[in-house]
């Protein structure tokens, strides 16, 4: 079945709405000083189990639905949502959206056209291929291996998580389009204990399929080892230094350096608005030659993927620096328009009650030619970060911060001991001119990363080679 | 507009029907082999407005419902909610709650909390106060607290300013046959303007939260208080890596003192996920230092009458004379603790410390040579190990005077050390939050910057 039939299937059918009903509602927005308006209709639901103590303690169901309402005129925006989907409550959310502009009488609507998107992950329920015996003895199965790996391991906390999301979005311009829309992931965490001292580590992962990924590709293991691994690292770890150093950053998930420092400064909206670091600067050069970072919606299967973003368009691969010089930014519609190009299927939501607004998908650099091996070694005296929770940003003033949660010092090109983690800042506009090396292993991450914008979350990914810069302030406590 | 005043009537029928409507769905969950159930829904209702340049950017009208259902067989717990709290709906939740239950193991911590805990009688706090402006005058108020912000030519830009109003109707419910409700307004103001000079843009904002609209500061006042915490921020450097004190500004001490909470919260303790396990009559705070919880303060923001499961909530002493006194408990944490839950199931309610003396000026001239911090980013807390690491932004001060504005440095320590190095407070309270707080000035932490 097609996307659109689901979508209409679910969304529609219910409450006997078809795609009439949808124009007349738009129609009812348009006119006067209205440009544009859209619906966009979401059915969500989500399971939760998690396992604490060795026992599966906890287990939600959760089912969302809606709709929202946006009209839009020049740079105002009007918008109301409701969690009832029929025609009255619809119309009523119109009436409310539109008062943003003077009313008139209401145009007729462009004769409707399907869009359709992708096919980057399948429309199936991620739930069913697994029972609930199965689902809980994955849960069972990771907190046994990492109890095992070592006796030193105290605490195992588990978790697994589904998704599955239909969307459709309606038009002013006529467009109708449709998105069905699994994503799961699964967590581990752990705690580690050693003459008194504790420990934690963590690893997961997830993506735009069903729960069977986890068992086909025998992940568990992988992740409940990983997590064990780290906080047995940590329980040896020193005190972090503190000062300007030479970093090595690990490929993978450490890429959210690039989220960080460049990514969210090429949002459409701030850069429109002229309130990035980054404004008015495509063309110049903001990082070292071979430096190429892109943001690409289009990868099968993973998490920061959409086959068309929450406007409507098909995402694409946007190349935002290329070797070395800005080239793009990430669009959504209406920052777009404003600016005078068009969406590069960035328009993303939270969900039915949130505004959608310019947000990354999977954001990565391309690979270098160094081996990794290669980049440690040119490294007189430095810190080795490999993995790291999460950062933040100013977009204004460019300064960016990612924390590490595994570093090594590196002494005279050999890693020598581990270090407590610590937070990294920089300098957005500024950090990437400073990669000297860039490595031969590009990798993304493993389908964990959630970003916060405004009060609003959504997937993303995020990826890199290993990259030495030359310069970034370590916050350690060692002076 | 009278649309805003039929909504709110409307609104009010509907919850008269949704005590039966919660009522009958205990009835109905019992009967389909739940032991215990508890049933907590929520309806917020309102609008927000922002103005960026002298013009409405956004009108968003907010109407969310939220239905949430746990169910216990035996020792066993289900979850489940939805954002639809018509009683057809309803009884899906419920079933699917009761499904889920069917697979997650006995665990004796688990089930209601005591019935005797309940929140049988509790005080009228005046939570409820609606502002009654629609739309278009929030958006006179939202333009006039901008244009104060811009009013200075080195304010080149404006990220806007906002004025949001909220009314939430709450109701909880479980098989003790407790049923408490109560409704509460959340009103805010907030701004954040961009200054430019050759060195680059700055931004920062300011804002005030408030349940009573009266008690919101005055729109001039914050348009004015962005306009110049943006302001002193133009020509910011770093500084070179060093060990100095550090004093924190209100809306930055409150995530120290978050840091605290969060770590002698049941379920980090009982985890052992946290550097305070174990510290209950331990010395966490210097002798001059107590904290206190204080439910019932009338028209607060962490005010409420019972916790999130029914749990009468009241005043008492977390931290005394530096002596920690009490956990912060929810019904499971505290049985998997061998104690009994301190009405903190959804969070801590208004903290309080005593009075201080000192303005932030004496604290700065305390410090000596320091950096008053005035912006925290990142997450770079470890809750098992209490190391802490996070991005910064401030102040150097010299000879107890502010010198210029710094970025891009790192503040590190370690958060059981940090508490103890807590040298004073100010009486700059801050209370828009849970954590009523002034300036905390803290000794030697390592500060790290780019600066030769």
């Amino acid at each position: 079945m097609e996307s659109i039939d689901v979508a209409r299937a679910q969304l529609l059918s219910p409450t006997g709405l078809v795609d009439e009903d949808l124009n007349k509602a738009l129609s009812t927005i348009l006119g006067g000083a209205i440009d544009t308006a859209d619906l966009y209709f979401q059915s969500q639901v989500r399971e939760a189990w998690s396992l604490d103590d060795g026992i599966i303690k906890d287990a939600s169901y959760s089912r969302q639905r809606g709709v929202g309402v946006r009209a839009i005129a020049g740079e105002k925006t009007g918008f109301a949502y409701s969690d009832d989907i029929e025609m009255s409550a619809l119309l009523e959310s119109a009436c409310a959206a539109r008062s943003i502009a003077k009313a008139s009488n209401s145009i007729v609507m462009p004769s409707q056209h399907i869009q359709t998107g992708r096919e980057l992950y399948s429309q199936d329920s991620p739930f069913a291929t697994l029972n609930e015996h199965q689902k809980m003895d994955l849960l069972r199965q990771a907190d046994e291996i990492a109890r095992q790996a070592d006796p030193r391991v105290k605490q195992v906390m588990v978790s697994l998580v589904g998704m599955h999301e239909v969307v459709l979005i309606a038009r002013s311009d006529g467009l109708l389009a449709a998105d069905v829309r699994p994503l799961v992931r699964f967590n581990i965490s752990v705690i580690a204990e050693q003459n008194g001292r504790r420990e934690q580590g963590s690893m997961g992962g997830g993506g735009r399929f069903d729960y069977q990924h986890f068992t086909d590709e025998n992940s568990i293991e992988g992740f409940a080892k990983e997590a064990v691994r780290q906080a047995l690292v940590n329980l040896e770890a020193k005190d972090a230094p503190a000062g300007k150093m030479t970093v090595v950053l690990g490929p993978g998930w450490p890429g959210v350096l690039l989220h960080e420092a460049v990514g969210h400064g090429l949002e459409g909206d701030f850069n429109r608005k002229e309130t990035s670091a980054f404004s008015g600067r495509i063309g110049e050069r903001v990082a070292s030659t071979g430096v190429t970072v892109v943001d690409d919606g289009t990868i099968e299967n993973r998490r920061g993927s959409l086959n068309l973003d929450d406007e409507g368009t098909p995402t694409q691969c946007t190349t935002l620096i290329e070797d070395g010089i800005l080239r793009g930014y990430m669009q959504d519609r209406l920052n777009a328009q404003l600016s005078g190009t068009v969406s590069t299927g960035n328009g993303r939501r939270e969900s039915y009650a949130h505004l959608p607004m310019p947000r990354m998908t999977n954001t990565y650099m391309l690979a270098g030619e160094h081996a990794p091996e290669d980049i440690i070694a040119s490294v007189d005296h430095g810190f080795y970060a490999v993995n790291f929770g999460g950062g933040q940003v100013d977009i204004t003033s460019g300064k960016f911060v990612f924390s590490a949660s595994e570093a090594y010092m590196i002494e005279n090109g050999k890693i020598t001991y581990p270090v407590k983690g610590a937070t990294l800042i920089g300098d957005g506009p500024d950090v990437l001119t400073r990669v000297s090396m860039i490595g031969n292993d590009l990798e993304l991450d493993s389908g964990i990363g959630t970003c916060g914008k405004e009060g609003q979350s959504v997937p993303v990914g995020v990826g890199q080679p290993t990259l030495k810069v030359d310069g970034i302030t370590v916050g350690g406590t060692q002076a | 507009m009278s649309k805003h005043e039929t909504v709110t009537a409307a609104s009010t029928t509907e919850t008269k029907e949704i005590e039966e409507v919660i009522t009958d769905a205990i009835q109905y969950a019992k009967k389909h082999g739940a032991d215990h159930v508890e049933i907590s829904a929520r309806n917020d209702k309102g609008f927000s407005v922002s103005a960026r340049l002298g013009d409405i950017e956004t009108l968003e009208h907010h109407n969310q419902r939220a239905l949430a259902v746990t169910v216990y067989r035996g020792k066993a717990k289900g979850s489940a909610n939805c954002n639809d709290i018509r009683s057809s709906a309803i009884n899906d939740v419920i079933d699917a709650a009761l499904g889920m239950a069917s697979f997650t193991a006995e665990d004796e911590a688990s089930g209601l909390a005591d019935a005797e805990l309940m929140a049988t009688n509790y005080p009228e706090l005046d939570l409820d106060q609606p502002w009654g402006i629609q739309p278009d005058q929030a958006l006179q108020i939202a333009m006039q607290c901008e244009q104060t912000a811009r009013a200075d030519e080195r304010i080149v830009n404006s990220e806007g300013a906002s004025v949001s109003t909220i009314r939430s109707e709450a109701i909880y419910a479980n098989s003790h046959d407790f049923l408490g409700r109560y409704t509460s307004t959340r009103h805010s103001i907030s701004c954040s303007v961009v200054a430019a000079d050759k060195q680059g843009m700055q931004r920062d904002y300011w804002y005030s939260v408030a349940r009573d609209a009266d008690e919101l500061d005055a729109v001039d006042i914050i348009g004015l208080k962005a306009r110049e915490r943006t302001l002193r921020r133009l020509n910011a450097r770093s500084l070179s890596t060093c060990e100095v004190p550090v004093l924190f500004e209100p809306n930055v001490a409150r995530s120290i003192l978050g840091h605290f909470f969060s770590a002698i919260n049941g379920g980090s303790l009982y985890r052992d996920a946290s550097f305070l396990t174990d510290s209950l009559g331990q010395k966490i705070f210097p002798e001059w230092l107590s904290i206190s919880e204080d439910p019932h303060i009338k028209t607060a923001l962490a005010s409420s009458p019972f916790d999130a499961e029914g749990v009468r909530t009241q005043a008492r002493d977390i931290v005394s004379d530096g002596v920690l006194q009490g956990y912060i408990l929810a019904s499971y944490s505290a049985r998997k603790l061998g104690m009994t839950t301190t009405g903190n199931s959804g969070g801590i309610h208004n903290i309080r410390l005593p009075e201080s003396e000192y303005s932030q000026d004496d604290l700065i001239k305390q410090m000596g040579n320091g950096v008053l911090v005035t912006e925290l980013i990142g997450n770079g807390v470890n809750p098992v190990t209490g190391d802490y690491s996070r991005g910064a932004a401030g102040f150097w001060v010299e000879n107890g005077e502010i010198q210029y504005p710094v970025q891009e440095i790192t503040i590190a320590g370690n958060l059981k050390e940090m508490f103890q190095r807590i040298k004073a407070i100010g009486n700059d309270v801050d209370t828009c939050g849970g954590i009523h707080l002034g300036s905390m000035l803290m000794d030697q932490l390592t500060v790290a910057g780019s600066a030769e």
